[in-house]
């Protein structure tokens, strides 16, 4: 049972993969570049929902980590002239070092404590983004130089302005991202996470040490949204104060919910659904805005599971 | 200007600053104290009693003093309306959980903006003040209404304090705050003491708007601050004290005005809001709150 219910768990994962694959050559252009920040936001909301769906933190503050990768990505390659791979590498460091300090300090809370501090933090990253104005010139934002744009690796030129090209990387980076949290949530780790979601006195009576099992998913779930930043900063060429405010935080949450928080797949099926509404409502309204608020209250009155939540309380229990 | 009188200025402009913060501050920790739950829709209920007095103010076009004191009644108690319509189709159903009262609060927040911003407007709009008059000190000139603005809430921040302490209504609330299933058993209709206080504290925050929007402008972007200062307020004081809230709101809002004068108002907030961040891991009972029971 166990056997096969793990077959079909592999076989759904490799779909949806496949199916992002196969989209790109029957997108229209304008979907194409839609699907690609779909895919980048995606790995944002599947870091965010380690955190909320499978450890029960609720966090306000995910925005700084997408920011800590944008910047650590966007000032590297404008200011020092990294190279791209460089760059990325430094984004997905700052988010690593900026989760491991934050996680050690905002774990010591619990509860509202929590989602308190979290923003906090957060909101003292944006408003450090709008104070180091020579650097990062606020929100105006900087745009990537030309030399940013492309990249060797072994020996092959790779440019950036190729949109067939940076939908692949997205693809890739969701790919990677998928498997490492699949990995995550269906091992050892995750069934310990679940224990500590649901009652975290007793998983330290049974002798786990949960502080270091949640910092330890606070920083694979910071870490994953800075890999999002990064991708951002290098893939989209712009790097600005808005996506470290408060508002990016709460869209990570809304994706999550939405979907399902706890499964593997809401938050990308959620992250699709969402922004392909607001962009719908965006064309009649500039108060689209309206839409995410509606969203939440609907979301935690009705369909407090989500999509996929509901899907599987109802029909798939294998689903992870 | 000589530092002594700039000092001057920056002090009465902390003033007016802690003044209105207070009042804010003091709705959302009474919700919090009594309710257990974080609103951080509270700071659009401040937009809107500010955009709701922008409407009165100006469609009624009767004097300014009139139309004013007119929003001083109408916006609170609209606002109240809202919250106590919202509170009972959303938060009751969600029976106060911690964490869906803050993810639908955070819907309120869009909803109650954006509706604003579809009625209003995007401009930031002035309400006239009922009256003018300047005050000569010797080295500048200020506004006496500013002065007034100081005074009615010191006078609204009294009558809180004698209402939760001296009467029967304030009572019933502090027995809420203090253990709500006894006083469910003592025969306290907790229910409703609920949707009530809830109203009251955004009822608090609209009076606050309705007080400043003479001096800064109504706009459906103005909550945003306000929330956070008063956050940061509610931790430093202590959760649910309304002694520590009041002092906490003088710190911040003087230290805020003195700051902002002197540096960068940027760097002013990046400072507090990191501090408060610390004081509530390290000491979350607040700098003046009592231990937590």
């Amino acid at each position: 049972m166990r056997q096969h219910s793990a077959f079909k768990v592999v076989g759904l994962h490799l779909a949806v993969i496949v199916l992002f694959f196969l989209a790109q050559f029957v997108l229209p252009e304008y979907h194409h570049l839609a699907v690609t920040r779909v895919m980048i936001l995606a790995i944002f909301a599947l870091g965010y929902n380690l955190l909320f769906g499978y450890t029960g933190l609720l966090s306000l503050g995910h925005a700084l980590f997408f920011a800590a990768g944008l910047y650590g990505a966007g000032l590297t390659a404008f200011h020092l002239g990294w190279s791209v791979p460089a760059a990325f590498a430094a984004g997905v460091g700052a988010g690593f070092f900026a989760s491991l300090v934050i996680g050690v300090v905002a774990l010591r809370t619990s509860g509202v404590a929590f989602m308190i501090v979290t923003m906090m933090f957060s909101q003292v990253a944006y408003l450090a983004s709008l104070y180091f104005t020579t650097y990062t010139r606020g929100e105006e934002g900087l745009v990537m130089p030309e030399a940013a744009r492309h990249f060797d690796l072994f020996g092959v030129t790779f440019s950036l302005t190729d949109p067939s090209l940076r939908y692949n990387i997205a693809l890739l980076l969701l790919a990677v991202t998928l498997i490492v949290i699949l990995i995550v949530v269906r091992g050892p780790m995750g069934r310990v996470l679940i224990a500590i979601r649901e009652n975290e006195p007793r998983t330290l009576m049974l002798g786990y040490n949960t502080f270091l099992i949640k910092l330890k998913a606070f920083v694979i779930s910071g870490t994953i949204s800075s890999v999002a930043g990064a991708a951002y900063a290098l893939l989209f060429a712009y790097v600005g104060s808005s996506f470290a405010s408060i508002q990016y935080s709460i869209e990570a949450l809304l994706f999550t919910l939405l979907g399902g928080a706890g499964t593997v797949l809401g938050p990308i099926l959620g992250t699709f659904a969402m922004f392909y509404l607001i962009d719908i409502v965006s064309g009649f309204t500039v108060a689209y805005l309206l839409v995410t608020g509606i969203a939440l209250i609907a979301l935690v009155l009705f369909f407090p599971k989500g999509i996929l939540g509901t899907i599987r309380e109802r029909w798939m229990t294998w689903l992870p | 200007m000589d530092l002594g009188p700039f000092l001057v200025l920056a002090t009465l402009e902390g003033l007016l600053q802690a003044a209105v913060l207070t009042l804010i501050a003091l709705g959302l920790s009474l919700v919090f104290g009594v309710m257990r739950i974080v609103n951080v829709a509270h700071g659009e209920f401040y937009m809107l009693g500010a955009v709701i007095a922008w409407f009165v103010a100006s469609l009624l076009s009767l004097h300014p003093a009139v139309g004013f004191f007119l929003a001083l009644v109408i916006s609170p108690l609209l606002v109240g309306l809202v919250a106590y319509a919202s509170e009972r189709l959303i938060l009751k159903r969600l029976k106060y959980d911690p964490e869906a009262t803050i993810v639908a609060t955070i819907g309120m927040l869009y909803v109650i903006q954006q509706v604003v911003l579809i009625g209003f407007g995007p401009d930031a709009r002035p309400v006239e003040a009922p009256f003018y008059y300047r005050i000569r000190l010797p080295w500048f000139g200020y506004s006496a209404y500013n002065l007034f603005v100081m005074a009615a809430a010191v006078v609204l921040l009294i009558g809180c304090w004698y209402i939760l302490t001296r009467t029967r209504l304030g009572l019933i609330m502090r027995a809420t705050q203090f253990d709500s299933e006894t006083a469910q058993a003592f025969g306290i209709p907790v229910d409703k003491v609920y949707g009530y206080v809830f109203a009251a504290g955004a009822m608090l925050a609209a009076v606050a708007a309705v007080l400043i929007v003479p001096i800064r402008q109504a706009h459906y972007l103005m909550g945003l601050d306000p929330l956070l200062l008063s956050f940061i307020v509610v931790i430093i004081g202590g959760l649910g004290s309304l002694r520590g809230t009041v002092v906490a709101a003088l710190i911040i809002g003087l230290s805020d005005g003195i700051i902002s004068v002197f540096f960068s108002p940027t760097l002013a907030k990046m400072l507090s809001t990191l501090l408060v961040a610390l004081v509530l891991v390290f000491k979350p009972e607040g700098l003046f709150g009592a231990k937590a029971r």
